[in-house]
């Protein structure tokens, strides 16, 4: 069958778009497997990304990833902090149970409750009243214009069969027991969990309640997590699944050159950077006593300009990362394609800037770098060490498992790092908030893991959380990323590329947030 | 013989205690769960108090007697990964592992005790000469390197076996098993191969080295002597005197083989406790990684109690020993 189809493809291209083929079986594989089944366990992409072809939210990403209507038809701002949202009519969960407004604040007390990690995502939310079945007012705590994006990640369960399967809270590891939820799920989504083995298989069925309008063929969808790079690769030439992700860039001409395979790339909205500790009086691991190099701006902008940006694309990224000079991605709300621009590679003005600043011989310092978390982040290191060597700096590299190198970060026991964030929300106020400002009360700057910080930021921070008018917004976040910039207060290197391997009879939608929905997998 | 049993299993639990408080010391260098326990926008008081409520905090000799108090008592607790019970998981993973030590085992010894037969009795021909250089392959060649090799001929280039996972399996009570269908027996092949290659190879050799030397004794000269054919001397006696120590060593492999099964899994996605084990390192998971090396510490220990019995049975020489120790 999966032959004949093969040959047939040129035919069958023609009415793809107009008629959905035949019914067909789409097998995908990623490096890991999602933790749990349960939306609100872990605020980790393949969780989300997976338990989102089952469940759904409010709002919802389009193809271009454009905010678009979900379980919400439409929504609009009655007063400057509520939000009123009307709920899609005749909408049933995979159960049969009907959806409606009690299951939208039954979620939201289950999502900002106790063993959530998804508390990001409502934490604007002050509460939510019912106005009927299919109408919530969301009142928020301040004046929170993405709101209706924010909610896109925090999906809606169902009351009754939370309460009954005794799901009322995500699994707690604290309470010591297994969760329902952990294991089953029950969305209003086009697909159906139809089983589950951690680690080995998933199987999703479609739906054919589901209220959408169907623009996939997928009648079955099997998800198997394989962690070995060759493995992966493997399985996918020798035809055992139709897509994967990540493939290794390294693979990427191999793929290339075989005619049933292809390669679907584009920039991931994660932002890859360089941390410097601006903060203590004396370096941790540095020869240099008594002063801290990095509180000199001057310093750290030779470290920028030594930093040969292309090498990094085109020897270690292939040719396929895209350099930045901001700490946002282009689909983040808030960029600022003007100041998108980074210094300039210039080794002897850098070597000039280090003389200035008291550092004509360079200086010793140690590096900190994750080896399994980012792609090619240790070769990136190693790269950014022999750069830096050539304006006299020695750098010290310490590449290691990232469950051992974030606690540093977090910690803030680094000197000179290599990290990446994606904003949740997708807008930039949460890179402000967690890596630019001043580290604080709460979550405010616990990513700036080399204390950065500048009053105006933080002021501008404060207001852009409470700004109604996307216009002024907009300027704020562009007037903190420039003193940012100019000030150096980290440096960005680049986005990196999501890269899927598929078949060439593979249709699918690559978004940049690295959600796999299979409503938009098409096998021809 | 009883007071031999009750030494011996207080020396066993020793050792199961010592094991697990060197592994929670060593803990301590995998990293912190919480990180990824909780997301990136996470406060750092919310990671301070996770941190508190799971004991993380404190020092490891504490958080290996709460361990132990608690595994006494058969409760391992949840994986921080999973959240899902430790024991759950090994009941659902312990099958893939058993049947693939179990396959690579059978392999081993199916294959490696003919080859070294014949490469004892046919000492000059060139097929002994292609086992040897295949040994030696087997013993140079790490695992890994094995695992991929034989996925890129039988999975890439000849598209005969799968290249990663265990098949369809059949659900026999707790026990899921991949032996009773088509493609759950195709997906054994390689990792069993992969796993059992270097067993094999000792095997091989050990076979072939004892049966030179049971070949030289006095009573296979006494046999031909008395006019036997080949096959009854080769096959009657000293086979089955060759055996007895490989057997011993084979036994004493099966613990290794499950232990080692770890990248054997890695490489194949075979969904055993090795593969949980990579994961829950890589996640910094304790109550995984500390039930798991206790589970393996147990496998060596009992199978070397049981081998110690097994002598004490059949050497008398050893249970005189004791006695003149006492």
């Amino acid at each position: 069958m999966k032959a004949m189809l093969r040959r047939c493809i040129p035919g069958v291209l023609i009415f793809a778009a107009a008629v959905a083929a035949d019914a067909a079986t789409f097998r995908f594989a990623n490096q890991g497997d999602a933790l749990s089944m349960d939306p609100y366990m872990h605020n980790e992409a393949v969780l989300l990304s997976l338990t989102g072809n089952v469940y759904e939210a409010l709002t919802g990403r389009g193809r271009k990833f454009e905010t678009t209507p979900e379980l919400a038809t439409d929504w609009k701002q009655t007063a400057p902090t509520v939000w009123r949202f009307n709920l899609r009519k005749g909408v049933k969960f995979h159960d049969g149970s009907p959806f409606t407004a009690d299951d939208v604040i039954f979620s939201f007390e289950r999502a900002r409750g106790e063993g959530s990690d998804v508390k990001v995502y409502v934490g604007a939310i002050k509460e939510i009243r019912k106005v009927d079945a299919h109408a919530v007012d969301i009142v928020t705590a301040e004046p929170f214009l993405i709101l209706p994006q924010t909610v896109s990640r925090w999906y809606i369960v169902s009351k009754s069969w939370c309460e009954k399967n005794n799901a009322i809270r995500p699994a707690d590891v604290r309470k010591g027991v297994e969760n329902y939820a952990s294991l089953h799920a029950n969305g209003t989504g086009p697909f159906q969990l139809k089983s589950r083995e951690p680690g080995v298989r998933t199987v999703f069925a479609a739906n054919p309640e589901w209220w959408g309008k169907v623009e996939h063929n997928v009648t079955e969808a099997v998800f198997t997590p394989i962690g070995n790079d060759a493995t992966r690769v493997a399985a996918l030439i020798s035809g055992e699944i139709d897509m994967m992700d990540p493939l290794p860039l390294q693979d990427v001409p191999r793929l290339q050159s075989n005619a049933n395979l292809k390669v679907v790339q584009s920039p991931e909205l994660r932002t890859i950077f360089l941390g410097m500790d601006q903060k203590r009086d004396e370096l941790l691991f540095s020869n240099v006593k008594g002063k801290n190099p990095f509180k000199d701006v001057r310093v750290r902008r030779a470290f920028y300009q030594a930093i040969d940006i292309e090498a990094i694309r085109t020897r270690i990224m292939r040719g396929v990362s895209t350099p930045t000079g901001l700490m946002v991605a282009p689909d983040t709300q808030g960029f600022a394609p003007e100041l998108n621009k980074r210094l300039p590679l210039d080794v002897e003005g850098a070597r000039k800037l280090l003389a200035e600043a008291g550092f004509p011989n360079g200086f010793e310092v140690g590096m900190n770098c994750p080896n399994d978390r980012y792609v090619n982040d240790g070769e990136i290191c190693q790269a950014i060490a022999a750069m830096l060597a050539k304006i006299g700096v020695k750098v010290n590299l310490v590449a290691e498992s990232k469950s051992l190198f974030f606690p540093k970060v977090l910690a803030r026991n680094v000197s000179f790092y290599l990290a990446g964030w994606t904003p949740a929300s997708q807008d930039s106020h949460n890179v402000l908030f967690a890596v630019m400002s001043t580290p604080g009360e709460g979550a405010q700057g616990q990513f700036n893991g080399g204390a950065y910080s500048n009053p105006r930021v933080d002021e501008l921070t404060r207001r852009i959380g409470a700004e109604n008018d996307t216009a002024k917004r907009n300027a704020m976040i562009a007037e903190a990323f420039k003193i940012h910039q100019d000030e150096v207060g980290h440096i960005p290197l680049h986005q990196q590329p999501i890269t899927w391997g598929m078949k060439k009879n593979i249709d699918m939608v690559q978004i940049p947030d690295n959600f796999q929905y299979l409503r938009w997998v098409t096998v021809k | 013989m009883l007071a031999f049993c009750i030494r011996r299993i207080v020396q066993a639990a020793a050792v199961m205690l010592v094991v697990g408080l060197i592994a929670f010391a060593l803990f301590r260098f995998v990293g912190d769960p919480v990180v990824f326990m909780l997301g990136q926008d996470a406060t750092p008081e919310d990671r301070a108090r996770m941190s508190a409520d799971l004991g993380l905090d404190q020092p490891f000799h504490l958080q290996y007697a709460r361990f132990v108090g608690r595994a006494v008592q058969g409760e391992f607790g949840l994986s921080l990964r999973q959240l899902r019970p430790v024991s759950t998981l090994f009941r659902e993973r312990l099958p893939a592992t058993l049947e693939l030590a179990l396959a690579a085992a059978v392999f081993a010894l199916a294959v490696g005790i003919p080859m070294g037969v014949y490469a004892a009795l046919r000492r000059r021909s060139w097929l002994t000469q292609v086992f040897l250089v295949v040994s030696l392959i087997g013993v140079s060649l790490p695992t890994f390197l094995i695992g991929i090799l034989l996925i890129l001929v039988f999975a890439v280039q000849l598209n005969w076996l799968p290249s990663f996972g265990r098949g369809e399996t059949v659900a026999l009570g707790a026990w899921s098993t991949g032996l009773l269908t088509a493609s759950g027996l195709k997906a054994l092949i390689l990792p069993a191969i992969t796993l059992g290659l270097f067993q094999m190879t000792l095997i091989m050799r050990l076979t072939r080295a004892e049966m030179l030397e049971v070949l030289r004794t006095e009573y296979i000269r006494f046999a031909r002597a008395r006019g036997l054919t080949d096959r009854a001397v080769y096959f009657r006696h000293a086979l089955r005197n060759t055996l007895v120590p490989v057997i011993t060593v084979a036994g004493l492999q099966l613990g290794s083989i499950i232990a080692f099964a770890i990248i054997t899994e890695t490489v194949f996605q075979w969904p055993g406790m090795g593969l949980l084990f990579i994961q829950s390192v890589m996640f910094a998971d304790v109550p995984v990684m500390a039930a798991y090396l206790c589970l393996i510490a147990l496998v060596f220990v009992v199978i070397n109690f049981v081998v110690d019995l097994l002598y004490h049975a059949v050497d008398p020489r050893l249970r005189l020993e004791n006695a003149a120790a006492r």
